[in-house]
């Protein structure tokens, strides 16, 4: 571990700048001070190849985007390095590291549990159950979710007492405190983000990934979910994100990864990426009248999310 | 009014029959499968059949009582295990299917010619080869017993007396269910949970002994299908009832409600999900072998008596009571056999034999639970204890 | 409490394995059990304890009491004590081998005759009213009458139990060798796939397009059966016409559940495990419908029997390999307008894709009423001809019983797939038919076909041809 990434220095966005100037702006890039990372990792769905990623480094404390057109395979990257999926590679090449630790064979829950923790595109709210048991479920190592010590309370009571203030304290910043008895169901869907996101940091993670974080969140919440996803940035946890919403994109994240076609074809600042020719090729080429940098496309997001879900079942289907 | 009494009588003691009470652990188990984990066994009645086998056959062969229920249960957890390994990793649809097919495949077996010296054949074990050492355990004396003591006919036994016990009954457990309801809608937060509870047992007490005071039952005290049989039953199903309550109440079942919404959100906040589910599997297993012996306790280990239509009424027990509710099974258990009952009885003496012809009434009253077990999942799929609230949302 | 014990008399009890009708026992017995019998029948008596009031198993041959120096009696059951032999012909002949009266066996298997002259009779099983395979073994010597009866001698005031019990055809036989036998069963087992192979596409059909697993499929099957029982044998129809008019009057069930059943409940946005616990609520409910309409026994959909054509080593009776024929036909044009037509396309985007398939201006109500009006007439064509060549009649449970083939059938050939359920549907029949000369206990067969599909799906849970599902 670099001494350049302690979660004081990164919180200036100067030292993140500085940090990231020295990498080569090219796609597998090496980075100063690698958190995850990826070595051929290919996912195929019948004879279509979803996914097919050579090699890639995200970098431990800043905000890393990960964007592309349509059917790009970003959250099937996703899927597979949270063990959501399984690599076609397994066996051939496919590893990736998270923290040094070799994830080829990790269950999607000891992913979880190794700090990674990530949310999904179509928010998975338990929504019949209320807000706050939804956050309790969040936390790690509770004594009393094991079966054999369940039944006697005082065995789990002050851990609960424990993890219940600090569910607390996370709902009342992201404003969901008075929620909490509430059906998780029964919240909007920009709440169940903010809810989604706040169960993950239930379990106190190193690296959050976020699939599409704004999709569906109306513009008012959307600025104060990017000032979360900041705010977790400066307290020194790495992120990784999927957006399709440029603005978004450009406004908050320190490094862009660029996907289509299951490829990594760019990588760089936000500011420069966009024009890097490759990118240029990726938008325009994949038939998608996609405007970079629209606000509206904050509305459109679940939409597109759905599309592309579509789209790749039926590569998989038409296979 | 006398027929009417008459056919409340009958299913007043068909509701505390041990075989009811033995459904009820059953449902019990099922609960902790479907109610709160949305694990679909369908095959209930298998682990019912095994656990009556390994008990009836341990005590035939010579083992000593304790261990025979232990080596029921053990069987519940190995069969619960295999059925799980390859089934739960995968959709709801494959664990339905399995447990039916297994459900089946030990009651094939339980049938098989060539194994009658273990199970019986299709005849079965008969009671008497194993439900000795049961009786033996029993304080409760000999001669017969009515219950309640104190009843109708101690105040005269005049048909007024009975209507008002009988009315007085209808408003004890309309009172109850409403409260049972009341506190299970005030969410997690109850405010004295203590206190709700002592209301309720109060209640449930009170309406016990007002059913029993115009329904009086006579038995032998300790006889083959007495009270001491029932009281076991009984405490049986309260202890488990308890148990669950202690299970459900705490982070554990937590996660097991957790998987039943979003088994992929569970995974992502680092829950061993496959072991949530078999360890669910495993216990309502076990509460389903300990019902399939109490269910056996009174009669017979017989392969046919818990067949498929077993796990059919419990599902439908399960929705009439109100699934993932600490008391929807056993409330759900004793309605579904009571009710049952009433309409056999009811179409046997109202309805003329040109339309129900008398040896049908029984098959009618079966119909009857196929049809209100489609209305209910229809109309009113919270049961009588759920929370409607919590159906608004679609998983 | 009381319970009624059913009489019984002297030689009865030896044969007194009743078989009880009732769909389930709630036994809470007293604990008497003077005989097996008794106990078996205290514990139906029970079943309504604790009312006196019982409902008599339906339509069992009425027991005949021998009055001394009177009447003399031939009770009997055909088959073993497990396992009673159902819709046998049993026939009693007079010394001169003249036919004096001729019974069928209902579900306990029961017959009783009743003679008022002491002397010698004869008892004949017409040996196709048995199940295929099945054949009565033959008694000692000094029993053996003509043409395979059994001698009886009468005496007034006793009861007589002449022993009726069945073995398989190739039991010890000598005649057939093992390969003849194997050659045989896998006749039968193609013979019973394609008859579950018309079921289980449409039940995997009713799956790709809906996602329900339809519990209550094998009671369409009962039903094809009932109808058929219905026109041909109590209307008199001719069977051609009955066939085809029972494979349309089922389609017609399947479409109207449809309109005034699921669709609704699909409206209703009534979840996928919820409709599956309706489906099951409408199969009990049909199964006893069945029961209290058309009675607890088993219906011939024709009277007579059909003559068994040999084939090389295979016997299969003539309207078995019509049956097979028919399945094979049937198959093939669901399967070619699967694959070929527009309305086939669409039904498959609607299986890998409903909300796509929609968007793409598919009418998926339509189609899906379609599957549901197809789905039910295969199973009732099937069901019609499975009673006619497989389980010599139909039985308000004979659906019950094939409804896990049914299932373990689509499974192993991957859930939802159409094709899949075919090759399914033939491997399942093919154990089926197969547990027997391979080894595994009679009684095993449909056991064995359920453990072969635990056991795939340990190794490969998409089953045979189902693909892995993409998660997340």
């Amino acid at each position: 571990m670099s001494d350049v990434s302690t979660a004081q220095g990164l919180a200036d966005p100067a030292a993140r700048k500085a940090l990231m100037a020295e990498v080569e702006r090219v796609p597998g890039a090496a980075k100063p001070d690698p958190i995850l990372k990826v070595d051929k990792i290919v996912r195929r769905f019948g004879g279509v190849t979803a996914v097919d990623v050579e090699h890639l480094e995200v970098q431990r404390g800043i905000i890393t985007a990960l964007i592309g057109p349509n059917g790009a395979g970003k959250t099937t990257f996703f899927n597979l390095i949270t063990g959501f999926d399984k690599p076609s590679s397994a066996g051939q090449g496919a590893a990736w590291t998270f923290q040094g630790k070799s994830l080829n064979r990790t269950a999607a829950s000891s992913v979880a549990k190794a700090g990674m923790v990530r949310t999904f595109q179509l928010t998975k709210s338990l929504n019949r159950m209320t807000v706050i048991e939804n956050m309790l479920l969040g936390a790690q190592g509770q004594t009393g979710e094991r079966l054999a010590l369940s039944m006697f309370r005082p065995t789990w009571r002050s851990q609960e007492r424990e993890v219940n203030e600090k569910a607390l304290g996370l709902l009342e910043r992201f404003k969901l405190l008075e929620k909490k008895d509430d059906y998780a169901g029964s919240l909007s869907g920009g709440q169940r983000k903010l809810l989604e996101m706040a169960r993950a940091l239930m379990t106190d993670p190193t690296m959050i990934m976020l699939d599409e974080p704004m999709a569906g969140v109306n513009p008012a919440l959307t600025q104060s979910l990017l000032g979360h996803v900041q705010s977790l940035r400066d307290e020194g946890m790495t992120v990784l994100f999927v957006e399709h919403d440029m603005h978004v994109v450009r406004h908050i994240s320190d490094w862009v990864v660029v996907m289509a076609e299951g490829r990594v074809v760019a990588e760089g600042p936000a500011d420069t990426v966009m024009s890097d020719p490759a990118v240029v090729d990726a938008y325009l080429g994949a038939h998608h009248d996609t405007d970079l940098g629209d606000d509206a496309l904050l509305e459109d997001g679940v939409i597109a999310g759905l599309e592309e879900e579509e789209k790749q079942r039926n590569e998989e289907a038409g296979a | 009014m006398d027929q009417i009494f008459f056919i409340l009588q009958s299913v007043v003691g068909e509701a505390i029959a041990p075989a009811t009470a033995g459904v009820a652990i059953a449902v019990i188990g099922l609960n902790i499968h479907f109610g709160y984990t949305g694990l679909l066994n369908i095959g209930q009645a298998g682990f019912m059949l095994l656990g009556a086998y390994g008990m009836a056959i341990s005590i035939t062969k010579g083992l000593p009582m304790v261990i025979a229920v232990l080596i029921g249960l053990l069987l519940a957890l190995i069969f619960a295990t295999i059925l799980g390994a390859p089934t739960l990793k995968l959709r709801g649809d494959y664990l339905a299917i399995v447990t039916i097919s297994a459900a089946e495949i030990i009651r094939y077996v339980g049938r098989l010619a060539s194994l009658e010296g273990f199970t019986g054949g299709a005849q079965g074990i008969p009671g008497s080869q194993y439900s000795g050492p049961f009786r033996n355990l029993s304080f409760f004396g000999s001669g017969s017993w009515t219950l309640s003591p104190f009843n109708y006919e101690t105040l005269g036994g005049s048909t007024a007396v009975r209507l008002l016990g009988l009315l007085v009954t209808i408003a004890l457990i309309t009172v109850t269910v409403l409260f049972v309801r009341r506190t299970k809608l005030a969410g997690v937060a109850t405010r004295s949970p203590m206190a709700d509870g002592l209301v309720i047992t109060g209640l449930v007490v009170l309406s016990l002994l007002a059913v029993l005071f115009t329904f009086p039952q006579t038995l032998t005290r300790t006889g083959v299908d007495g009270w001491w049989v029932r009281g076991v039953a009984w405490t049986v199903v309260l202890i488990c009832s308890l148990l669950v309550l202690l299970l459900v109440r705490s982070p554990w079942g937590r996660l097991l409600r957790g998987v039943r919404e979003d088994e992929e959100a569970m995974r992502s906040l680092g829950k061993n999900v496959f072991a949530v589910k078999m360890q669910a599997l495993i216990i309502g297993g076990m509460f389903g072998a300990l019902g399939g012996m109490v269910y056996v306790l009174a009669s017979t280990v017989q392969a046919d008596a818990l067949a498929r239509q077993i796990t059919f009424f419990a599902y439908t027990a399960l929705l009439l009571g109100g699934a993932a509710t600490i008391f929807g099974p056993v409330l759900g258990t004793v309605i579904f056999f009571g009710a049952r009952i009433l309409v056999r009885e009811a179409s046997r003496i109202y309805v003329p034999d040109s339309i129900i012809a008398d040896n049908k009434t029984d098959v009618f009253s079966l119909m009857v639970v196929g049809v209100a077990l489609m209305l209910l999942v229809v109309y009113r799929p919270q049961g009588i204890l759920g929370d409607k609230r919590e159906l608004r949302f679609h998983v | 409490m009381t319970a009624r014990v059913a009489p019984c008399c002297g030689d009865f009890q030896a044969e007194g394995e009743t078989h009880t009708l009732e769909p389930i026992t709630r036994p809470s017995g007293t604990g008497r059990r003077t005989a097996a019998a008794a106990l078996l029948v205290g514990l139906v008596a029970l079943l309504l304890a604790p009312l006196t009031v019982l409902a008599p198993p339906a339509q069992a041959a009425t027991l005949c009491i021998a009055q001394p120096g009177s009447t003399g009696c031939i009770n009997g059951t055909v088959g073993n004590r497990t396992n009673p032999v159902e819709g046998a012909d049993v026939t009693l002949l007079d010394e001169n081998q003249v036919e004096i009266e001729t019974q069928t066996t209902e579900a306990d298997g029961k017959f009783a005759f009743q003679l008022d002259q002491a002397g010698t009779y004869y008892i004949l099983v017409d040996p196709d009213s048995l199940p295929d395979g099945l054949e009565i073994r033959p008694p000692a010597k000094a029993f053996q009458g003509p043409d395979g009866s059994i001698k009886v001698d009468v005496k007034l005031g006793q009861s007589q139990a002449p022993a009726l019990n069945v073995r398989d055809v190739d039991y010890d036989a000598g005649g057939a060798g093992f390969g003849e036998q194997l050659i045989q069963s896998i006749a039968q087992g193609l013979r019973l796939g394609l008859l579950l192979a018309l079921a289980s596409i449409g039940l995997s059909l009713i799956y790709g397009t809906t996602g329900l697993s339809n519990f209550a499929h094998a009671e369409q099957v009962t039903l094809g059966g009932m109808v058929g029982y219905g026109l041909c044998n109590v209307l008199g129809m001719n069977l051609w016409l009955g066939i085809v008019l029972t494979t349309l009057i089922c389609g017609a069930t399947g479409f109207f559940q449809d309109a005034v059943l699921w669709r609704p409940l699909r409206r209703r946005g009534l979840g996928l495990t919820q409709m599956m616990i309706v489906t099951i609520g409408l199969s009990l409910a049909a199964q006893y419908a069945f029961q209290f309409f058309v009675g607890a026994s088993q219906k011939k959909v024709v009277v007579q029997n059909f003559d068994v054509v040999t084939i090389g080593p295979i016997s299969l009776t003539g309207m078995s390999y019509v049956a097979m024929a028919i399945s094979l036909v049937v198959i093939g044009v669901v399967g070619f307008v699967l694959l070929r037509t527009r309305v086939g396309q669409a039904t498959r985007a609607v299986s890998d894709n409903p909300a796509l398939a929609a968007a793409s201006g598919i009418d998926v109500d339509r189609i899906v009423r379609g599957v549901w009006t197809i789905a039910a007439a295969l199973a009732g064509l099937g069901g019609i001809l499975y009673a006619l060549v497989v389980s010599n009649g139909i039985r308000w449970d004979t659906g019950m019983q094939i409804l896990l083939l049914l299932f373990a059938a689509v499974t192993l050939g991957g859930l939802g797939t159409a094709f899949g359920a075919f090759v399914g549907a033939i491997i399942i029949g093919l154990v089926v038919e197969l547990a027997g000369p391979l080894g595994a206990p009679g009684d095993l067969k449909y056991a064995v076909a359920l453990a072969i599909l635990i056991l795939l799906l340990l190794v490969r849970p998409q089953g045979l041809l189902g693909r892995a599902v993409r998660v997340g």
